[in-house]
């Protein structure tokens, strides 16, 4: 059995190199400062930034929260600085602690993303962009742009014209959509290098007490381990689908198993969002966990397990010593 | 703030739990976090144990901290029961683990000068005063406390009160200790007694509000140790936040775990806590 040391954690995603497969969900990192006291930012897989708007955005009224079972809502309404301030302050600190940057945009009309593209598009220090389109189209009667295939293709096109060639385009899906596959294909098709998926999926809380939303904005956005095997389903379908397509899983992780699980999947990396309130520390304990996952099940990287679930089990790399691994 | 001043995550162990009127009282075994704790700040504890299905930490103000001794530094908060996690945290004992993050957000700011203070504390919200208070008195600050509750089984402190402060008043609501009725009905007398220059409250926010106005009223300071819900308690959630009016005099949507708990009063938009003020930077554009 390899040691744990001797497990490449190294993944290519989209012909970025990242030294492990663990990133920060988007909006649950902020742009990593925070962080930096609970690990080095720059042994993350990539810190993937809070989606930014053009103007700076108060988003929505609170209570922003609802704490559900193994879960939360939240109804944030992307509150942000706007992109010339997290150009001028929030990006070069990353870039500075030479920890890779993805950074995640979110607009409201095509217009917006066009204009983000190009003012991220041209500023160094970005290993990806991460295109959030659950974001109501203001064009669109407000229809969230990941819900319409034709729309979501449209967002992505025009983003990947401005971002240079050597800069991957990651489109975020959203669960909220009969057919996934479907959207996936059509942002696939419009230039996107890989997806990342999924988004939180929509809920709601009832007060106790009012007998009305907890939620200040009513509905909100549904995601910790509540959500992992929607996540999971929905790596699986999109891979299936699209076996060449790099996906970046999300949703609900809180162990190394958890993320193995997204990679046998169809991910090639994984994100990791709600368990940091739980645990700030998670995500590099994460990758220690996966080191040992990997190492324990006789497997020398994280590259060669990637979609794995999808083969005949007869047929896969047979972990040489089961002993000690049962199904969580 | 430094890095090595910032908070610790740690599994703590529970060296007791004291019951005290309404609360408990919980000391955790948290060596280095003792040193770096101010008055203000607070303290953020998982709940339900590993496999919990409560995701979220519990915030709670820091009581007093005991810098080393038999067991190294220690760290006590004091709460109340009131829902499934700080149910679980009432079953604590000794040698169980809890996990916590400390110390987070901005502590009190202290006076420069030898000014008189008062203290305010709502319930448990008093709990952050009496390091406080021992802070002011080593600065040469006259320290008069007014701390009251509903009644006196959730009243935290009156005794210490008396031993930390020069001068301490207390109210109940059901008069079953002290003066009948609520701070704020005895707090202008104290403030303009005392010629208070910073008046110092921790509570529920309309007392906080009622406080911040008498302050302001008669001349003085305050700093307000506000209450919000918190998603991640360390500032990369966003969930947190509360308007409150910038040196510039713009209204800002400012997280209050990590540019609080601690709030001049007279910043706060106490009467459009909830909302997004229309003038607030960001507020114009509406939408998702
Ligand atoms: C900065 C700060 C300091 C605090 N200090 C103290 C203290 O010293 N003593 C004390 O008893 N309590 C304190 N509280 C309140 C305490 O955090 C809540 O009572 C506790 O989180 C309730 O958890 P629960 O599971 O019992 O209740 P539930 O209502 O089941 O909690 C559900 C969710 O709502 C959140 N929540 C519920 N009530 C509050 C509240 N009043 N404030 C913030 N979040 C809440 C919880 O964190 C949790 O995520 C403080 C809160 C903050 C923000
Ligand atoms: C408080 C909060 C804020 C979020 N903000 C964003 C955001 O700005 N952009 C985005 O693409 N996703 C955002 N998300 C979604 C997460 O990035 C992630 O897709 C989702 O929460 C599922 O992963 P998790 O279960 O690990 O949290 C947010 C999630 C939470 C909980
Ligand atoms: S609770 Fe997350 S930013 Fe304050």
């Amino acid at each position: 059995m390899p040691s744990p040391r001797d497990v490449d954690l190294r993944v290519d995603l989209a012909g970025i190199l990242l030294p492990n497969p663990v990133m920060t969900a988007s909006g649950c990192a902020a742009a990593g400062r925070e962080l930096d006291a609970f690990f080095d930012v720059a042994d993350l897989g990539a810190v993937v930034t809070k989606s930014i708007m053009l103007d700076p955005r108060a988003g929505r009224p609170t209570p922003r929260m609802a704490e559900t079972p193994s879960g939360m809502l939240n109804s944030i309404g992307l509150q942000g600085p706007g992109i010339d301030s997290f150009l001028g302050q929030e990006l070069p600190w990353l870039a500075r602690r030479r920890a890779r940057a993805v950074v995640s945009i979110a607009g409201s009309t095509l217009g917006e993303y066009a204009e983000l593209a190009r003012r991220v598009g041209s500023s160094p220090g970005v290993s990806a962009v991460e295109v959030n389109i659950s974001c109501p189209n203001v064009a669109n009667r407000g229809m969230v742009f990941a819900c319409d295939p034709y729309q979501a293709a449209k967002v992505i096109a025009v983003v990947r014209r401005d971002v240079p060639r050597g800069v991957p385009v990651f489109a975020k899906l959203s669960p909220d959509v009969t057919d996934l596959v479907g959207v996936a294909e059509a942002v696939v098709a419009a230039g996107a290098s890989g997806l990342s998926m999924i988004n939180t999926t929509l809920g709601l809380a009832i007060d106790p007490g009012t007998l009305r939303p907890v939620l200040g904005g009513v509905t909100g956005g549904l995601s910790g381990p509540a959500i992992r095997p929607l996540a999971l389903r929905c790596v699986w379908q999109v891979h299936q689908a699209m076996p060449d397509v790099p996906i970046i899983g999300i949703g609900g992780i809180k162990t190394g198993f958890d993320a193995l699980a997204f990679l046998v999947a169809g991910a090639s990396t994984v994100q990791v969002g709600t368990v940091i309130f739980h645990d700030p520390g998670a995500p590099m304990r994460i990758v220690a966990e996966l080191r040992d996952e990997l190492s324990r099940r006789a497997f020398t990287s994280a590259a060669q397990v990637v979609g794995l679930a999808h083969t005949p089990a007869t047929d896969s790399l047979a972990a040489t010593d089961l002993e000690g691994l049962r199904t969580p | 703030m430094t890095a090595s001043a910032g908070p610790l995550q740690q599994r703590a162990e529970v060296l007791s739990r004291k019951q005290i009127g309404a609360y408990h009282i919980l000391t955790l075994v948290a060596p280095g976090v003792a040193e770096r704790c101010r008055p203000g700040h607070f303290a953020a504890l998982a709940v339900g144990g590993p496999e919990s299905g409560m995701l979220l930490r519990r915030a709670f103000s820091i009581y007093r901290v005991r810098e080393s001794g038999t067991y190294g530094g220690t760290l006590d908060v004091v709460f109340d029961v009131h829902g499934p996690g700080t149910a679980w945290l009432a079953t604590r004992g000794p040698h169980d683990i809890v996990d916590v993050v400390a110390p987070l957000g901005r502590p009190f700011a202290l006076p420069a000068d030898q000014v008189p203070c008062v203290l305010v504390g709502g319930g448990y919200g008093s709990a952050p005063l009496f390091t406080l208070a021992d802070r002011l008195r080593e600065r040469g600050c006259t320290v008069h406390m007014v701390l009251g509750a509903s009644t006196e089984q959730r009243l935290f402190g009156a005794l210490e009160a008396r031993r930390s402060a020069h001068s301490s008043v207390v109210t109940t609501e059901d008069g079953s200790v002290g003066v009948r009725g609520r701070v704020t009905d005895v707090l202008s007398e104290v403030v303009g007694r005392s010629g208070a220059a910073v008046v110092y409250a921790c509570g529920p926010m309309a007392m906080l509000a009622a406080v911040a106005g008498v302050a302001e009223a008669h001349g003085a300071w305050s700093q307000c140790a506000v209450e919000e819900a918190m998603a991640c308690g360390i500032g990369v959630c966003m969930t947190c936040v509360l308007p409150v009016v910038g040196d510039d005099g713009r209204t800002r949507m400012v997280r209050s775990c990590v540019e609080g708990p601690v709030f001049r009063g007279d910043r706060v938009r106490w009467s459009d806590v909830g909302t997004v003020p229309a003038d607030a930077l960001g507020a114009a554009r509406g939408g998702p």
